[in-house]
């Protein structure tokens, strides 16, 4: 171990927060966390700001101003390691739906002065913008996955953060496939394992949240989900949840759009 | 009626067979607890029959049966009240025997090393399977090569399995993707039992033929009222397999099946595969026989205490294959062809048996309604390459 603590720095860009909160949610390990490293900078736990260089910033949010453009910059200077957390700052969050879009017009209608905003037309994940050492996928990010990544960063190894399906947490965990058992329309076969196969086991379908997976098949899941009767608007809306943008499923849903 | 008179106090003996009335199998079942068997076997839960703890007989899916096709599982009602009258489950016996997530060992740091701590004793559950298919029974065989004749001997299956007791149950009817037919693995269950029993429903009557597998089995049998079974029950039984071998669901042309898919790599069927194959994995995880694993290692943030954990893993992931560099097998259709061609041919060399038992787990369990026998169907009816004997057997 070093023998100063590393520097853990957490910002924020266009998101919801609750990847930032997972950090706090960790509450057993909470202390552990704080017991090893420097929390140098994590405005939703404390307004105590410790100056750069960071050994380890946690990016959450998406970049959708000019500014956040600009912010990042220096981010990604001040840091060694760089790590995005959540579907934000992967791929672009729920708020890169405008991507599909013309964002002014959402802005003529839903502000009284469109001309006070100034935003980008697109709202892009972190690693469009900068180097990017390592991504976190989940909406919200698995805080077990979140002290995986800080415990492999502070032991220099490699998380446990595999790509595959989420049909093989499934699997592990017994949960009954609610696509065989029941035709419940599911995208758990295209996306990455990470949540624990949570909806599933609740007889839900999986709504993607953590991203595609490794090599996803996304048509072939399509067209078994229009023999189930879904419609071919209601494919093209599926894939545009929080990774609507993510490439393989923004693809896919552009696929079915009329 | 029954030839022979003989006493049901005798002992009873390896390939012997009795009858067991339905409401007396309950008393098989608390023998089996009362003897400390952790007792699993099908249950209902979540729209399907999974393989989970049972208490009682009354946690059998008395009067359920199943409906099954490619990527496609719905129970249905049966007109009588049979325990057992149904197909395989989305659950095998390797979860017990083989569990997902395993913790092979564990260590602390030492300085700038670290030291292994000493191992844990193997958990070992004593379990007693209640309602093992005859193709599970191979695939248990099948995993036992793996596990426990290799050059090396997993500890925890090896305990776990030693302690097992297998009441199975002889198929009254096939499923819908079943193929244990063309695999020689069913629906009779032949060997790898301590008992076997066969479901009788007729003109009222509700019972079970009972055959003594071994001296385990026939050490339980006085705790449960039964009798010397008839020619005629054993005749029923006999019709019952009979039909049931006839009703398969699915079917696969074994014939010189190995040198097939070894000449038809390049086969373009490969290709369309391809096309509908979403590398999700689940055909490989629900499949009885598949065994492959990684091992994962974590420590905590003190960085004080590491661990190594074992878990299933799959031939459909890109990691799989990854060796320095990067992985092997990129493309899904190269992951398909390895899984096909490994069941149904290299396991052969491998192993000498096929890799697959025909349980048809992986034709109904892939999402998309992959069907193996089709594949292997559409492989030969457009071979090639045709061997010029195609007679020289080697098919298991």
């Amino acid at each position: 171990m070093a023998l100063r603590k590393p520097k853990l720095a957490v910002w924020k860009f266009s998101s919801c927060d609750g990847c930032q909160l997972s950090l706090l949610d960790c509450e057993d390990e909470l202390l552990a966390v704080a017991g090893a490293v420097d929390i140098a900078n994590f405005p939703e736990a404390s307004r105590a700001v410790v100056k750069g260089p960071y050994d380890l910033s946690l990016v959450e949010g998406s970049i959708t101003t000019p500014h956040d453009a600009e912010r990042i910059h220096g981010i990604r200077r001040a840091s060694n390691f760089l790590v995005t957390i959540g579907a934000c700052a992967t791929a672009g969050g729920i708020q890169a739906l405008r991507n599909f879009k013309d964002v002014k017009e959402f802005i003529s209608i839903v502000y009284a002065r469109p001309d006070y905003i100034e935003t980008l037309k697109k709202s892009t994940p972190i690693t469009d913008h900068v180097f990017v050492d390592f991504e976190l996928r989940g909406c919200p990010i698995n805080k077990y996955q979140l002290v995986e990544v800080l415990s492999a960063f502070l032991n220099g190894r490699k998380p446990n953060t595999p790509p595959h399906s989420v049909c093989m947490e499934c699997k592990e965990r017994g949960t009954v496939c609610v696509m065989v058992a029941q035709g419940t329309p599911c995208l758990g076969p295209v996306t990455q394992i990470g949540c624990g196969a949570l909806c599933p086991a609740y007889a839900r379908g999986c709504y993607g949240c953590f991203g595609p997976k490794e090599t996803p098949n996304t048509a072939s899941l399509s067209a078994w989900w229009s023999e189930l009767g879904v419609s071919e608007r209601d494919l093209m809306r599926v894939y545009r949840g929080f990774n609507a943008y993510a490439e393989p499923f923004r693809r896919e849903s552009e696929a079915h759009e009329k | 009626m029954p030839i022979l008179q003989a006493e049901t106090t005798e002992p009873s003996h390896v390939g012997d067979s009795f009858v067991v009335e339905r409401e007396h199998l309950e008393q098989l079942l608390q023998a089996l607890v009362s003897r400390g068997y952790e007792v699993v076997g099908p249950t209902l839960r979540d729209g399907a029959i999974v393989y989970d703890r049972l208490t009682s007989t009354a946690d059998l899916p008395a009067g359920w049966t199943d409906e099954q096709s490619g990527g496609a599982y719905r129970l249905q009602r049966r007109p009588d009240q049979a325990l057992f009258g149904y197909a395989v489950g989305p659950h095998s016996w390797k979860k017990f025997l083989f569990p997902p997530v395993q913790r092979l060992w564990q260590a602390a740091r030492n300085g700038k090393g670290m030291r292994i701590l000493p191992a844990e004793a193997p958990a070992r559950p004593k379990y007693a399977f209640f309602g093992v298919r005859a193709c599970e029974l191979s695939a248990m065989a099948i995993q036992d090569k793996v596990y426990l004749e290799g050059q090396f001997v997993d500890p925890g299956y090896k305990a776990r399995r030693e302690d097992l007791f297998i009441v199975a149950i002889n198929c009254g009817q096939a499923g819908g993707t079943c193929f244990c037919a063309s695999m020689n693995t069913g629906p009779k269950a032949t060997s790898g039992f301590d008992l076997a029993l066969t479901e009788l429903l007729q003109d009222g009557r509700h019972c079970f033929l009972v055959e003594v597998g071994s001296v385990r089995g026939a050490e339980i049998l006085p705790a449960v009222p039964h009798e010397p079974a008839s020619d005629a029950d054993r005749q029923q039984a006999e019709r019952i397999l009979d039909d049931t071998k006839h009703h398969m669901g699915r079917r696969l042309d074994t014939l010189g099946i190995k040198d097939l898919l070894y000449r038809n790599y390049e086969h373009p069927r490969w290709d369309d595969v391809t096309q509908r194959c979403l590398t999700c994995a689940n055909c490989t995880i629900v499949c009885p026989t598949c065994f492959c694993t990684t091992v994962e290692d974590v420590t905590d943030l003190s960085g004080e205490h590491a661990e190594r954990w074992r878990r299933w893993d799959s031939c459909f992931t890109v990691d799989f294959s990854y060796i320095h560099g990067g992985s092997v097998r990129t493309s899904s259709r190269s992951r398909y062809r390895q899984w096909m061609t490994h069941k149904l041919a290299t396991w052969i060399d491998q192993f000498g048996v096929s890799g697959c038992v025909g349980c048809g787990r992986c034709i109904t369990w892939c999402p998309v309604g992959i069907d193996i026998t089709v594949e292997a169907g559409a492989i030969r009816a457009s071979d090639s390459m045709k061997a010029p004997a195609d007679q020289s057997e080697d098919s298991p």
